[in-house]
């Protein structure tokens, strides 16, 4: 046991949040809007990994886990882009810029950036939200361009309306060097030019090279039959990472809910590479 | 070793009790559960096993975490003190300080949760043994040595005394406390009583359950048995067995509006409920099959993978005399070694 | 007994049920479960005696899902959930083959622990074809006897009768166990001033752990989404975190039931606590006789339930006037 800690009172404990503000919010798509957090004086809150989580709470409302979809290279500010689908995401999206919300973390582990992924070429494939916690990861490869290899991004979702950060994927990710982005939406759409057609089929078709390590996040279903389509193009388990999600509240590995065989998946996860995802239990 | 007689215990209490909290079983409206000691409570240390194990003392059923105030648009958050006083845990038995133990490893493996660690820090465990085991007593099983329990004290019932024994620097602070009622004893007659309670044990009707199926890295098999889909039938979905368990701790986060602020509190919660796993866009565990396998697999192969071979069980047996449905963690634990002896 | 496991092996071998729904021994002779048996070989764990409390009407609503009929044995009490369950469309008739068990009270291992019974190891004299006057009770530290009668569930001491209201066929024998009025418990709190009446709630309700069991194990508490576990509500409690909490669940639910309730005694039965719950139920089954005539819930499904049902004669009509 650790030193008495009853002479510092007030000492805070990892389930009490810190005070965030709202300083920014960008309405992505109908149902997505990317949340701008600082801490109250300024600067960010906390530093954080990119993969990691953050609780948002809402008094008298709720609190979530919601993955952090800035770098830890953006030194100003944390954010989040949160779907509307539930009692406090409806609460969050009808936040104005200078409203107070709180935040603890970060929670969780991170996408191996500065060890397994060094001097990997990488493959980002994600859909819908699932973006989110890649995007943490892509900001943070590209800002350090020179300790990876090439980069492919996948991205598809439901409708060209429902694609979030596009304007950051055409400014920023479609001008950076030795960087491929393929979009593709489930169905034709007017003014859509691009690929139409699911993302496990578009990876299939891009026939890409298996000399890749690839990062997954979407819809548990996109997730799985991505799985299967890179097995099918002689990709392993373990060149595969993603990111799960299940119904977390203390966010450290204390309170049960989201205990997947041994493991939490709020303080083991909730980056899995592939073949550890195969060892659990079939249950998330 | 001391000794107290038995007919001068309520003086022992009213002394401990003078200078901080004792928490002691007492039977109220007809059950035995631990609460606060005062002058006229009904102490009960008679009662083997109080309906809810000891854990509340270091973790409450509900608790007050941090408190919000809203002005306008600015928030103010204030956390609840720690627990800053000493306090004594009188008659606690070898199962609920081993429950403790498997707290421990939860609550005080990093991140350390602070409001567990100031209770456990300043709680004194006066321990007692247990003279008369019951039948639904199963802890030896799971290494618990009930003619000693570990605690900062440790006590036992002989004829008209209480002998009592200090273990650590915090006991011999109590004991000193004490001191003026406390008599000088010899070893001889807990030898005595240590050696009764032994030949029960061995006479238990649980004494030889093993746990034989159960080690090493079971998960995979255990979690695909068949077994789970008529065991959990009986299970009627309620929370009984989760929360009279001394190892159980699968918490909440819920917010109390007091109509002046947003309190935020901690409080039990239960694998076995159907919103346990829920969240925006589905649940995980939607049948009653899978959340009854994880309450098991838990703690017999989850919890240990984890800890060192410790079980998040302690046999302390409340879910045997507590279930509405009698099926119980010894069922369970019978029914897979039955499968594998049958192979 | 022999007759009746002959008879389940008969109907399940026939094919004319699919399953039978009644007990299975447990690992004690005072501790067995609720249990499916689907062949006539698993009927070897069947058994049936003075410890099969529990209410299998409640487990029905799941079993109306099942494929095929399901052979239930219900206690004459039992019956009375059953015929409400039909009337609220919880259950389906069709579903069951309802065998009417005979039932010679239903025993209570608190009851005998009270009796300073400590380290029980097995319980004889608790078979339903046994006259049920005395139990030999062998413990850890000897050999007791107590009588049947002081073992028993309160429930059985203000029996409803040994009469099955629905049944398909009726088996074994069942002796008369009443011996107290059901309402003298209720008409002792009625009694008390207001002031000892809260000091008695609330001394039974601070004991409650809220797991649920009485609701889950209660017939008529059969939402398929209880308000209690609602996350979109602020009823979704899971501690009680004030006294206000404590009641607020209980009487809430025994609004609920009000009228529906059949007295089945399965909440106090199950309540790790031991609080009784029963008497919140009688105190409304007692207003309802007294306000609106003698009314049992669960009698036959096709009477109309005095709280859902408005005369000219109720008494709010008659204040109205």
């Amino acid at each position: 046991m650790s030193e008495c800690t009853c002479h510092q009172n007030y000492k805070l404990d990892t389930l009490v949040p810190m005070v965030g503000v709202i300083t920014d919010i960008r309405k992505e798509t109908p149902d997505v809007k990317t949340f701008r957090v600082e801490a109250p004086e300024g600067g960010k809150l906390f530093e954080h990994m990119p993969g990691q989580c953050a609780m948002l709470c809402v008094p008298g409302v709720g609190e979530a886990m919601f993955s952090i979809t800035s770098s830890p290279t953006n030194k100003l500010f944390q954010e989040f882009s949160i779907k509307k689908c539930g009692v406090l995401t409806d609460y969050l999206h009808d936040l104005q810029v200078g409203d107070e919300i709180m935040v603890r973390g970060p929670y969780g582990n991170n996408f191996p950036v500065d060890t397994e992924l060094k001097g990997k070429n990488l493959l980002f494939v994600a859909g819908g939200i699932g973006l989110a916690p890649l995007r943490s990861v892509i900001n943070y490869v590209l800002d350090n361009r020179d300790d990876y290899g090439t980069i492919d991004i996948l991205y598809g979702s439901r409708s060209a309306d429902d694609l979030v950060q596009l304007k950051e994927i055409q400014e920023v990710w479609m001008k950076a060097r030795d960087t491929n982005v393929y979009l593709t939406i489930d169905r034709p759409q007017d003014g859509w030019d691009g690929h139409v057609g699911f993302v496990p089929s578009y990876l299939k078709e891009l026939n890409m090279k298996t000399d890749k390590t690839v990062l997954v996040c979407g819809p548990p279903i996109m997730i799985k039959f991505v799985l299967g389509a890179l097995t099918e193009m002689g990709f392993t388990k373990t060149q595969a990472y993603t990111t799960l999600e299940l119904r977390m509240k203390c966010g450290v590995g204390k309170c049960g809910r989201c205990n997947i065989g041994s493991k939490y998946v709020c303080k083991d996860g909730p980056v899995f590479r592939c073949d550890e995802v195969d060892e659990l239990p079939d249950e998330y | 070793m001391k000794k107290i007689k038995r007919e001068n215990l309520k003086q022992l209490f009213d002394l401990i009790s003078s200078g901080q909290r004792l928490y002691i079983p007492i039977k109220k409206a007809g059950q035995t559960n631990y609460g606060i000691y005062a002058a006229d409570s009904r102490v009960d240390l008679d009662t083997l096993k109080t309906v809810k194990s000891s854990k509340e003392a270091f973790f409450p059923q509900s608790e007050t975490l941090y408190t919000v105030t809203k002005e306008n648009r600015k928030i103010k958050i204030t956390q609840q003190e720690l627990e800053g006083e000493d306090f004594v845990l009188f008659g606690v038995r070898g199962c609920d300080i081993k429950g403790a133990q498997v707290l421990d490893r939860v609550f005080l493996s990093s991140p350390v949760d602070s409001f567990y660690e100031a209770r456990r820090n300043h709680g004194i465990i006066v321990a007692l043994a247990c003279s008369e085991p019951e039948e639904s007593c199963f802890c030896t099983t799971f290494g618990v040595d009930p003619t000693e329990p570990e605690g900062d004290v440790t006590t036992w019932f002989k004829g008209e005394y209480l002998y009592w024994k200090a273990n650590t620097e915090k006991g011999e602070r109590l004991t000193a406390l004490c001191s003026e009622l406390l008599t000088d004893a010899d070893e001889a007659a807990v030898e005595e009583e240590k050696e009764s309670i032994k030949a029960i044990l061995s006479r238990l009707p649980y004494a030889d359950l093993s746990l034989e199926s159960w080690h090493g890295d079971a998960t995979n098999e255990k979690f695909g048995s068949e077994l789970w889909k008529e065991l959990y039938k009986p299970c009627l979905a309620c929370g009984t067995c989760t929360f009279v368990c001394p190892t159980c701790q699968c918490y909440d986060l819920k917010d109390y509006d007091t109509g002046s602020g947003v309190q935020r509190y901690r409080c039990w919660d239960s694998c076995m409920y159907s919103d346990f796993t829920m969240m925006a866009h589905g649940n995980n565990r939607t049948s009653q099959m899978q959340r009854f396998r994880q309450r098991f697999m838990h703690k017999l192969v989850y919890f240990p993978a984890n800890n060192d071979g410790m079980y998040s069980c302690v046999g302390c047996g409340r879910c045997v005399d507590k279930c509405p449905a009698s099926t119980n963690i010894v069922k369970v634990i019978k029914a897979f070694s039955k499968e594998v002896n049958s192979k | 007994m022999q007759e009746l496991i002959s008879r389940l092996k008969e109907l399940l071998e026939s094919g004319s049920v699919q399953r039978v729904l009644g007990w299975k021994k447990g690992d004690f002779t005072f501790n067995p479960e609720p249990a499916y048996f689907n062949s006539a070989e698993e009927l070897s764990e069947f058994v049936y005696d003075g410890f099969c409390g529990a209410n299998l009407s409640k487990y029905m609503i799941k079993a109306s899902n099942l494929e095929g009929v399901t052979a239930v044995l219900l206690k004459p009490c039992d019956t009375y959930s059953f015929n409400q369950l039909i009337k609220e469309h919880r259950v389906i008739r069709e579903k069951a083959y309802i065998i009417g068990i005979g039932c010679k009270g239903k025993l209570s291992l608190d009851a005998i622990k009270a009796q300073g019974v400590k380290g029980i190891t097995d319980i004889k004299g608790a078979e339903i074809d046994g006259d049920c006057n005395e139990l030999k009770v062998e413990t850890l530290y000897g050999e007791k006897t107590v009588s049947y009668k002081d073992s028993m569930l309160e429930r059985c001491h203000v029996c409803k009768g040994k009469e099955h209201m629905i049944y398909d066929e009726l088996m074994l024998e069942s002796a008369d166990t009443l011996d107290a009025d059901r309402f003298t418990d209720v008409e002792i709190i009625e009694n008390l001033t207001s002031e000892d009446k809260f000091t008695y709630f609330q001394r039974e309700l601070s004991k409650c752990i809220r797991c649920n069991a009485c609701r889950n194990v209660c017939p008529a508490c059969s939402c398929r989404k209880c308000v209690f576990d609602s996350t979109k509500f602020d009823s979704e409690q899971k501690a009680n975190v004030d006294p206000f909490h404590e009641s607020m669940f209980h009487i809430i639910r025994a609004f609920h039931v009000a009228g529906r309730c059949t007295d089945c005694g399965e909440c106090s039965r199950v309540c790790p606590q031991g609080i009784p719950l029963h008497l919140f139920n009688r105190k409304f089954i007692k207003d309802i006789n007294e306000y609106y005539g003698v009314f049992q819930a669960g009698e036959d499904i096709g009477q109309t339930s005095p709280l859902t049902d408005y005369t000219l004669d109720d008494m709010e009509a008659e204040e109205r006037r």
